[in-house]
């Protein structure tokens, strides 16, 4: 500690005038390059640059028999996405189930720090934490309703919004099933989950994929045929969330309970 | 601030993105509704009762229909991108028709003002000068035949544009029920029923509007009130208004006995988060206590004093008024108070008074259509032709 505060209290060296033009026109130049470089990346929007989304369709799993409820998903994705402040992408809850009675359910602050012990005073027997994010449906309502189509499905199977055409009606977020639209104070836009669309087609996992320390979330792409999410797909009893209302969602879920909404 | 909740909400439920311009949405596109179909009375089904509130019912539709989009604009995040539902619309939303909807019936209205007051803009016209004969002139758009046969053509015109506009009136309004009880994901506004709640209920909001606006005009303007018109009025208000509970409540009593999976939510809903404005407001203060007011109006109309029917019809059309936007409220609003997790809820919901979609806000927009009809009525008498 004592050896940072000397360093940092170094003087600083002052450089000549000459010296520095060198080092800024040598700046600019480079950051010209750069310049030239980059907008063949950036004409992609948020996709990689060498992404081909007809080689991808992406699909999550959740196994919610091995989520501990400790809400580093939660804070993972308000580091990688900003996501603003009472607003979640993704969110972990609670289920504790006695073996008679109501079951009690909570989700505090979207489980962002976790979950602390509650005296319930039910003589639970089950007890289990969900996971939620946008389902990414194939048929899904939030696409449909939007009067401008700002909502999209991109064609490896993500639901995005474009912030750029989005007037914030809010119809969208009315029509979600699983509350997971939101109208971001800041850009007064519908926002959502991603995906961690600018991660996931530069070959990376979605943040929360990549934090979860039991594996409980998985990403999995059908078009790829050694993987493993879609093995568990076919070979596994899976469910979805609210399949009555036939949205086809593609985030599946392992051991999920009647209770669960 | 965080509101008060109870039992558990998915954790993006707890804002009401669905303001008080949201419910003022619907409550003005129905008085449009509603007026237009007292005038429409009168021009396309020749209801002489309705004579003196044909034209001055069509001023009041187009003075409504003029704001009705107004509080939409002030509701999106992004106002300046709100002409893209018109120049780019997604045809698989409901919210895509808006545009064409609108911009068709504003165009059909005011044909048909113009039709209508096509006569007086020439006289008018003709008996001055200066500024306002060049403005009048202009409002003509050149055309100033006023014989017998173009009369008699404005006429057959006029009834054609007003049978378009009823079922384009019935649409616009018919829409906007649709655009809730097309939402799979929220049980309180997802039935077919919805379009005709609406739509019956604008039936009742206008009617019951023209009837306020009438009586004062009528004492502003010095003029008797005309009884036949008063009690036709009154006749149809009744007719609307059970028609509009009967649906209401056929709605929320299938879900009950039928115990329906929603019902655990609606139900809880309309005795708790709801119990002011649904059972007090839109049921019985609004609802059965006209009910029987109207009827005293209708059943004894043959023994009643002017007086007292005028004093009746008006208590009974300002309850109404409030009825319909207690139903609005209870809607718009009553659909956002509970999570899609269907087992939370949200307490209370008050809008704030001077926030961007509050209270003030709510109150200037439904300000305006009173100011422009009174322009109006200054540049157009409504009532002009019956004075003579």
């Amino acid at each position: 500690m004592a050896r940072h505060d000397k360093d940092s209290a170094r003087p600083l060296v002052p450089i000549s005038r000459r010296e520095f033009l060198n080092r800024s026109s040598s700046a600019l130049a480079g950051s010209m390059v750069i310049a030239l470089i980059l907008p063949e990346g950036s004409s992609a929007g948020i996709a990689g640059a060498d992404y081909d989304w007809d080689r991808h369709r992406w699909v999550y799993l959740i196994d919610t028999t091995k989520c501990i409820g400790c809400g580093s998903c939660v804070r993972a994705c308000r580091a990688e996405n900003s996501v603003p402040e009472n607003m979640y992408r993704t969110w972990v809850e609670r289920y504790e189930i006695p073996a008679e009675g109501e079951a009690f359910i909570d989700s505090p602050d979207g489980a962002e720090h976790g979950f602390e012990p509650v005296a319930t005073g039910l003589s639970v027997r089950k007890g289990f934490f969900v996971p939620k994010l946008c389902n990414h449906c194939d048929a899904t309502p939030c696409i449909q309703v939007c009067p401008v189509g700002a909502s999209f499905a991109t064609r490896d199977g993500v639901v995005l919004v474009d912030p750029e055409h989005c007037i914030g009606c809010g119809y969208c977020v009315q029509a979600c099933p699983y509350g997971s639209r939101f109208i971001n104070p800041t850009t007064h836009t519908a926002d959502k989950c991603t995906l961690c669309y600018h991660r996931i087609t530069t070959g990376r996992k979605t943040a929360c994929v990549e934090i979860c320390p039991v594996g409980a979330r998985r990403l999995g792409d059908r078009k790829n045929p050694d993987d493993e999410v879609i093995e568990i797909l076919a070979t596994q009893r899976v469910e979805v969330l609210q399949p009555e209302l036939l949205t086809r969602p593609q985030a599946f879920y392992l051991g999920l309970d009647m209770e669960v909404r | 601030m965080s509101p008060e909740l109870t039992g558990f909400l998915f954790p993006n439920d707890i804002h009401i993105h669905w303001s008080l311009m949201i419910v003022m949405y619907p409550y003005i596109t129905g008085l449009v509704a509603g007026a237009f179909l007292v005038s429409s009375l009168y021009h396309v089904f020749g209801r002489e009762e309705f004579k003196p509130l044909g034209r001055f019912a069509l001023a009041t539709a187009l003075c409504f229909l003029a704001v009705a989009g107004l509080p939409l604009l002030n509701h999106l995040g992004h106002p300046e991108r709100g002409i893209n539902v018109i120049i780019t619309p997604n045809f698989t939303s409901a919210m895509a028709g808006f545009g064409i909807l609108y911009a068709s019936y504003f165009i059909v209205l005011l044909l048909e003002v113009w039709f209508v007051f096509r006569v007086d803009i020439i006289d008018t016209a003709a008996r001055s000068r200066g500024l306002k004969r060049w403005f009048f002139a202009a409002l003509a758009l050149g055309v100033y035949d006023t014989s017998p046969e173009a009369q008699a053509i404005d006429r057959k015109i006029t009834r054609v544009l007003a049978a378009i506009g009823i079922p384009m009136a019935c649409l616009l309004h018919g829409y906007v029920g649709f655009l809730f009880g097309a939402l799979k994901a929220n049980p309180w506004w997802s039935t077919p029923l919805m379009p005709v709640i609406f739509l019956f209920s604008a039936m009742v909001s206008g009617i019951a509007l023209l009837i306020v606006l009438y009586q004062i005009a009528m004492k502003l303007k010095g003029m008797p009130i005309e009884r036949l018109a008063i009690s036709a009025m009154a006749r149809w208000l009744w007719l609307f208004m059970i028609m509009s509970l009967t649906m209401e409540l056929l709605e929320i009593m299938m879900l009950a006995y039928e115990r329906a999976e929603e019902w655990e939510v609606i139900g809880h809903l309309l005795t708790h988060q709801l119990s002011f404005s649904f059972i007090s407001l839109q049921m019985v203060g609004g609802g059965l206590i006209p009910l029987i007011l109207l009827g005293i109006v209708v059943l004894m109309d043959r023994y009643m004093d002017d007086r007292i029917r005028n004093t009746l019809t008006m208590v009974s059309s300002l309850l109404l008024l409030l009825q319909v936007l207690a139903m609005r409220w209870n809607v718009v609003i009553g659909g956002q108070m509970f999570s899609k997790s269907m087992t939370g809820f949200r307490e209370t919901y008050v809008p704030g008074m001077f926030e961007k979609e509050g209270i003030l806000a709510a109150a200037v927009i439904f300000f305006i259509p009173f100011v422009l009809l009174v322009i109006f009525e200054k540049v157009l008498p409504t009532f002009r032709h019956l004075e003579s």
